[in-house]
């Protein structure tokens, strides 16, 4: 009986906390879905019929579509060059035994350990130097030296490596390039598609670097354009509302699909990190 | 044959090198630098030696935003290590119907964009418009509407409340998988050696979660030292009221973007990085002073 009463209370903390993680996000579906007016007087608790006119008004106001083009353009594209690049620096470090290999090492600590803000003014008056201001190249190319997808891949490689595949291939007349591009790739697939998950979201959701490097409103990312919205005079709840649930949805549908993917992908990486 | 083939490691390497040289550690030096200079017009930067980190340290400013960055990390850190550890064990200890669902949900806030989340917080939080006045009112457990932006205490609060609600479930994940991956071998020896359920928490699973809590710590602590995502889009940067959201780092934005100070910006970037550095040393060795290699 004891131990039944017990579970109750766990269960009903669970259960609130279910309720605290959801509800901000009810409220915000809920909001973008009645008239500005509404919003005025009072609280909703329903889902009402206005957000086709919301939707409207927030397009005229705010250019979203372009802003989620460009945050995939960003996304994407350091996605790929982080799990190619990343996958590349991996395996040389584990699979050589080079002269410089432990400073690479250090390097890469080093990387991993600096605060990203520490050298944000440098490169802002480097990318001017370099007239790469306004340009998503230093968005973008960083991404190469992700030191934490570099580590993650090389903690994966150390598990599943297989030097006799290696070996084989070398005799079959397989140079370095193309053990790389067809056998470390593929095997290194899993690992990579954890870091693909994780990298692409957190590169959609960047907001500090493209906020200091990005000027002309064609090329903002939706992060700039939420700030923005919310620093500028919009007065359209409804709007707003609507704005932000928009910004949102997408990445909770995709979790829905990868939630299990993603959360297990972390406690893995947990256990050998 | 091995010999002729290492230089391969290398020139695997060298893309992650080069572009960290390019992108990380020149913006890092390029920042030292200017930190050492005076700003005389958009161009030209006059050597001054170390006159910025005398202003730095005399600048009531900074102080506030250091004390306030501090404030609304702890704030946020305690509660989210204890809701996490307490989450941890139980998902563990007990047999948790849908414990993988529960997982899930309370992670969900990490991954939506930090920008997004201080944009909703502030229209649900607005003093006349949000819902959190609203369903508090029809609750009946205010009377008046709260202006709850409009109180420094308030406004850290919530804000150390969104980082916990962004933050717990993360932890939480790393502290079971640390908790997991305690071997049942010497679980099983405790039990059998008849340690009770709670003597096992502290003297088993406690001790043997210390190299993923000290984890969980400096990484929050670096974290929690570069906040800006929220203020900066709860308060449109101007970290009000009464410069109580003033986060170090929204301090350096103001000085080097919004006042186009680009040496004192950098100064404020050194003194940020001096103190996560500090601070990330004296955890470590609190946490592992007493030469007890996990």
């Amino acid at each position: 009986m004891k131990k039944k009463i017990g579970h109750g209370m766990i269960y009903l903390i669970l259960f609130l906390l279910t309720v605290l993680c959801v509800f901000p996000f009810y409220i915000m579906i809920v909001n973008a879905t009645h008239p500005t007016n509404e919003l005025y007087a009072g609280l909703n608790i329903l889902p009402g019929g206005s957000f086709i006119d919301n939707f409207r008004n927030m397009i005229s106001r705010i250019n979203i579509g372009r802003g989620f083009l460009n945050s995939f353009t960003v996304a994407a594209s350091s996605t790929v060059l982080a799990a190619y690049f990343g996958t590349m620096t991996a395996f040389g470090l584990f699979e050589y035994k080079f002269k410089m290999k432990k400073a690479v090492y250090a390097i890469l600590m080093l990387s991993m350990m600096v605060p990203g803000q520490l050298g944000i003014i440098g490169l802002f008056r480097l990318c001017r130097e370099l007239k790469m201001l306004d340009t998503y190249w230093p968005i973008i190319l960083p991404s190469i030296a992700n030191a934490g997808t570099i580590f993650f891949i090389y903690q994966f490689l150390e598990t599943t490596m297989d030097d006799a595949l290696l070996d084989s291939a070398r005799i079959d007349g397989c140079n370095e390039v193309q053990i790389f591009h067809r056998f470390i790739l593929p095997l290194a697939k899993p690992g990579i598609a954890t870091m693909v998950i994780f990298n692409f979201v957190s590169y959609w959701n960047n907001f500090f670097s493209p906020m200091i490097l990005l000027f002309s409103e064609e090329k903002f990312t939706v992060p700039i354009l939420m700030n923005n919205m919310n620093s500028g005079m919009l007065q359209d709840l409804g709007a707003k509302y609507t704005a932000i649930a928009i910004s949102i949805i997408p990445i909770i549908i995709l979790y829905c699909f990868f939630s299990k993917f993603i959360t297990e992908g972390m406690m893995a990486g947990a256990v050998k990190g | 044959m091995k010999e002729k083939r290492a230089k391969w490691g290398l020139i695997f390497c060298l893309p992650f090198l080069i572009t960290f040289l390019i992108f990380q550690l020149y913006p890092i030096l390029y920042s030292l630098y200017l930190s050492f200079t005076y700003q005389e017009n958009s161009r030209t930067f006059v050597f001054t030696g170390l006159d910025n980190y005398q202003d730095l340290l005399h600048d009531a400013v900074f102080w506030k935003s250091v004390a306030n960055t501090w404030k609304i990390w702890l704030m946020c850190f305690i509660p989210q290590l204890v809701s996490s550890l307490l989450l941890a064990v139980l998902l563990t200890q007990y047999r948790i119907r849908r414990a993988g669902f529960f997982r899930a949900v309370f992670y969900l806030p990490n991954l939506v964009t930090a920008a997004s989340v201080g944009v909703l917080f502030a229209a649900l939080f607005d003093w006349q418009t949000g819902s959190v006045n609203s369903i508090l009112q029809s609750l009946g457990f205010i009377e008046e509407k709260v202006n709850w932006m409009g109180s420094p205490a308030f406004a850290q609060g919530i804000t150390s409340f969104i980082q916990w609600w962004m933050w717990f479930g993360y932890s939480s994940i790393l502290l079971t998988a640390g908790i997991t991956a305690i071997s049942q071998e010497i679980i099983d020896a405790s039990v059998v050696d008849g340690a009770s359920n709670s003597q096992r928490l502290f003297r088993i699973t406690l001790p043997l979660l210390k190299p993923t809590m000290l984890y969980v710590l400096v990484t929050s602590l670096i974290g929690g030292m570069q906040i800006f995502d929220i203020p900066m889009t709860l308060t449109k940067g101007d970290g009000e009221p009464q410069k109580s959201l003033m986060t170090m780092v929204l301090y350096l934005y103001n000085m080097a973007f919004k006042n186009k100070d680009y040496s004192y910006g950098a100064t404020i970037s050194y003194g940020l990085f001096i103190i996560i550095l500090l601070f990330s040393i004296l955890f470590f060795k609190v946490l592992y002073g007493k030469k007890e290699e996990a």
